[in-house]
């Protein structure tokens, strides 16, 4: 399925959210995931479908400031 | 109040600006800006906040002034290694702006002390290193309906997102609740090119001069990510999530939570 991540357009044979993690060897506690400007909760990752054309934004934690 | 005519000429270059005028400058200089953490982005906030004119602005900060802090923590200088953060920015700032006040609180900011301090000021900056503080900042911001410039830092890269209480998303809308303990880096472990504090913390001040201005458009509901690297700039556009604990319509946090502080990365 073709889908943009971060911007990027990527094909990968996934049908959820959780799937895309997994592929990219992404842990889900680090990262949160808004597919199509909605945020997804963690609880749901598995749950959430995914199709053609959609847009995920993973937002990894960035915590410096120092 | 009315300006000197020192400061008329200190700030013709921003009462020149149509959208800042006389008026405008007054409002900077009645202006309370709280900047936590006297660090890689601190300083910068705060020199800028401070050559603009902002009437107050509070530092807190526990940590004294390392060698490592120096090569990004520009209001720092070889002198001061071993002194306070917070006297050695204050110094600076008076130094540059005379008619700036700086509150300096050499302490951390804690659940006990985070409401009370802010609100005495108009804006917030997150100027920190650690996720604890970084939520503890947000909460208490949307607890005293303070607006907030929230930034972070790592290696090449750097965020930034203002926030503004019960208009905009807020941290917790996008991150639920901290990272476990020592799973993300830090500046400390995982480094950081000393610029990148530069650019992110001046974003973080031009975002706060805006905010009491009350001029152009914020910086809400988007995450400003920039990457060194390519310098390339990435907005993601966030909302407000209907399930936040924070600031959503069935919030359950009330008050502020302490968590347990990690080790501070040379704030």
């Amino acid at each position: 399925m073709q889908l943009t991540i971060n911007g990027k357009i990527e094909n990968l044979d996934v049908s959820t959210v959780m799937d895309v993690l997994k592929a990219k060897d992404i842990d889900p506690q680090l990262v949160a995931v808004e597919v199509n400007t909605q945020m997804v909760d963690q609880e749901n990752l598995v749950t959430t479908s995914l199709k053609e054309d959609d847009k995920l934004e993973f937002l990894f934690f960035m915590g410096g400031g120092a | 109040m009315s300006f000197t005519e020192d400061q008329i000429t200190r700030y013709s270059r921003h009462i020149l600006l149509p959208e800042v005028g006389g008026k405008g400058q007054k409002k900077l200089s009645q202006a309370k800006v709280f900047v936590v953490g006297a660090g890689g982005l601190g300083c910068p906030v705060a020199y800028y906040l401070g050559a603009a004119g902002i009437g107050t602005i509070g530092l807190i900060d526990s940590d004294v002034v390392d060698l490592s802090n120096l090569q990004r923590q520009i209001l720092h200088h070889t002198p001061d290694v071993g002194r306070s953060k917070t006297q050695s920015a204050k110094e600076k700032i008076l130094a540059l702006n005379p008619d700036v006040q700086v509150n300096t609180y050499e302490e951390r900011l804690t659940a006990q002390n985070a409401r009370e301090i802010i609100s005495q000021y108009d804006v917030v900056i997150d100027g920190v290193d650690n996720f604890p503080a970084k939520f503890l900042i947000n909460d208490a911001c949307y607890m005293e309906n303070t607006p907030l410039v929230h930034g972070g830092i790592l290696r090449f890269e750097g965020r930034v997102m203002t926030i503004v209480p019960n208009e905009s998303a807020c941290y917790r809308c996008i991150f639920k609740n901290p990272p476990p303990a020592g799973v993300v880096p830090t500046c400390q472990e995982a480094g950081i090119i000393g610029v990148v504090a530069g650019i992110i913390g001046t974003i973080q001040a031009t975002e706060a001069i805006k905010l009491i201005l009350k001029i152009g458009q914020p910086l809400t509901d988007r995450l400003l990510d920039f990457d060194a690297r390519t310098t390339t700039f990435r907005e993601i556009r966030v909302k407000r999530n209907p399930s936040c604990a924070l600031c959503g319509p069935q919030a359950s946090i009330t008050e502020l939570l302490a968590y347990d502080e990690p080790e501070a990365c040379a704030l």
